[in-house]
């Protein structure tokens, strides 16, 4: 399907059901992500985050509902088509995934052997070009059990957007990071996002360092968006779900307690077996 | 009883689920093999990794197996004052059947399991999925490299290990027994034959080295990404492809050798 010029939508999710194991996890999800910008999806942990993710790459399929990206629908795509699409997308994934038999080079410069006719000249420059972006040109001869989590994530960076794609997936890009590492990484999303003229997408629950740098939020509880706007008017929200999520309470409408029967009954031992 | 046979039929579509994907599996894999053709750097890596790396168990144990072979031959055959048809009984037994058996054994322990592990690895560390988003069908770049190699090393495995076991025989016959040296090798020379003995057993380490990659790296690939999926996924590939091995060389004789 032919792009219309006047539609900045690079990615719509239309009215998506998704159920694993017979668990439903998004019913009746709709989002729109503008071209250009640093989109953050945020929710408690098992929100079904990281699924979102998979449906936009194409590993997952929907129940029901569409998901378009760059005016393509994603799940009937064959399989060279959904490859195609594939190589203008970077995902970062939450373990970097990065090949532990090659080194940081060979890692960075696995994307371009595998889909561009480059010499290894040009290879080299590119790769020492994307390794310069996230800091780390000069550990390219390291191997991936020789990084620290941080480095290894900068370097799956790197990798990510080794072949230019339009858009970028980072799947909890700040988890387990140490406070330095994480202003690195904030500060690298947004700054390639705005250079290379990518659109970003964050999965994540940090609230703090994604909504310092996303110029639009989705906040998912339930399997569906119940907020979505701007960091200043998420924080703003009379909503009790975003409110909680925002501020961190640890009790609100997501319960802190686990379903259970009343505590004096369960300390009584009455009603079980 | 109802809730017995419920279980006999889960598990039984189990069995028929996993077989299915087995077979898909390795028609996807057939399918991108020649994609191999313009890259093979990658084969080469991997013939050095299942193939090369084996070499010192499969000559190691070759040896011994030889050895055995030699001094329980000489032992039966001395009774019959027949010990000069040593070698005939030590090649035949190591080329029709122990060679390919054992050597595809020890091939399922030593690189059989590391495949399994590896890919399982692999999987569980998302490198697979990784590589899916980046375009690169994982089938193709990791797994088809190293079925290919498992599919051409096992032969050369089994022929290295008949060789080397012909040689232990030869060591303890007639190095140590005093079995005459010529008799040793003509009368190998005399009854073994190339088509009906030695052919017979490429063609058994053939299909032992195609089954036991095929089963090595599906169990990886299929593993469950958790470090106890891995764990029973290396089991089950040296336990199946044992069984395999095994089933399989009696079919094999059945067809080749029976009347």
């Amino acid at each position: 399907m032919p792009q219309d010029p006047a539609d900045d939508a690079l990615i719509r999710v239309e009215g998506v059901h998704f159920a694993r194991a017979g668990r439903p996890i998004f019913s009746g999800l709709d989002l729109t992500i503008r071209r250009g910008r640093v989109v953050a999806i945020m929710g408690p942990s098992g929100t079904g985050k990281t699924t979102l993710l998979r449906l936009i790459g194409g590993q997952l399929r929907p129940d029901a509902g569409r998901i378009v990206v760059d005016g393509e629908e994603v799940a009937r795509l064959g399989r060279s088509a959904l490859f195609k699409l594939r190589e203008r997308m970077g995902v970062l994934f939450q373990s970097g995934a990065l090949l532990t038999d090659l080194n940081v080079f060979d890692n960075v410069a696995f994307p371009l052997r595998e889909h561009s006719a480059l010499s290894e000249v040009m290879i080299r420059d590119l790769v020492l070009m994307k390794l310069e972006a996230v800091g780390l040109r000069g550990a390219r001869g390291l191997m991936p059990s020789e990084l620290s989590g941080g480095m290894a994530r900068r370097v799956a960076l790197a990798r990510a957007i080794a072949l230019d794609p339009m858009l970028v997936l980072y799947d909890e890009p700040f988890t387990g990071q140490d406070p330095i590492s994480m202003g690195v990484l904030v500060r690298l999303i947004r700054r390639l996002n705005d250079a290379m003229g990518l659109t970003s997408v964050i999965v994540s629950h940090d609230v703090q360092e994604t909504a310092a740098i996303a110029d639009d939020i989705y906040v998912i509880v339930g399997g569906r968006v119940i907020e979505s706007g701007s960091a200043a008017a998420l924080t703003a929200s009379e909503s009790p779900w975003v409110r909680q999520f925002m501020q961190g309470e640890p009790d609100g409408p997501v319960p802190f307690h686990y379903p259970a029967p009343d505590i004096d009954a369960d300390l009584l031992g009455e009603g079980e077996a | 009883m109802t809730l017995w046979l419920e279980a006999l039929g889960r598990w039984g579509l189990g069995v028929f689920q996993r077989l299915g994907r087995g077979h898909l599996f390795l028609f996807r894999i057939l399918a991108g093999l020649p994609t191999l053709l313009s890259r093979p750097r990658l084969l080469v890596t991997q013939l050095h990794a299942v193939g090369v790396l084996s070499l010192v168990i499969i000559v190691v144990s070759g040896l011994f197996v030889g050895m055995v072979l030699g001094l329980q031959g000489y032992n039966t055959l001395v009774d019959f004052g027949a010990e000069e048809s040593l070698g005939v009984v030590v090649a035949l037994s190591l080329v029709r059947e122990l060679g390919p058996v054992v050597a595809a054994l020890l091939f399922a322990g030593r690189a059989g399991s590391a495949l399994t592990a590896e890919i399982g690895l692999m999987k569980a560390t998302e490198q697979l999925a990784g590589m899916e988003m980046m375009a690169v069908d994982p089938l193709h770049r990791v797994i088809g490299p190293r079925f290919l190699a498992g599919f051409i090393a096992m032969p050369l495995l089994a022929a290295i290990f008949s060789a080397v076991g012909v040689f232990g025989g030869y060591f303890v016959g007639v190095g140590l027994l005093g079995v005459d040296d010529g008799a040793f090798w003509s009368q190998m020379q005399a009854k073994v034959d190339l088509y009906e003995d030695v052919y017979n057993g490429v063609i058994k380490s053939v299909v032992f080295g195609f089954v036991a990659t095929w089963i090595a790296v599906f169990e990886g690939y299929d593993a469950p990404p958790t470090a106890e999926g891995v764990s029973r996924a290396t089991t089950r590939t040296v336990v199946h492809s044992a069984l395999a091995v095994l089933g399989l060389d009696f079919v094999l004789t059945a067809l080749m050798f029976g009347e």
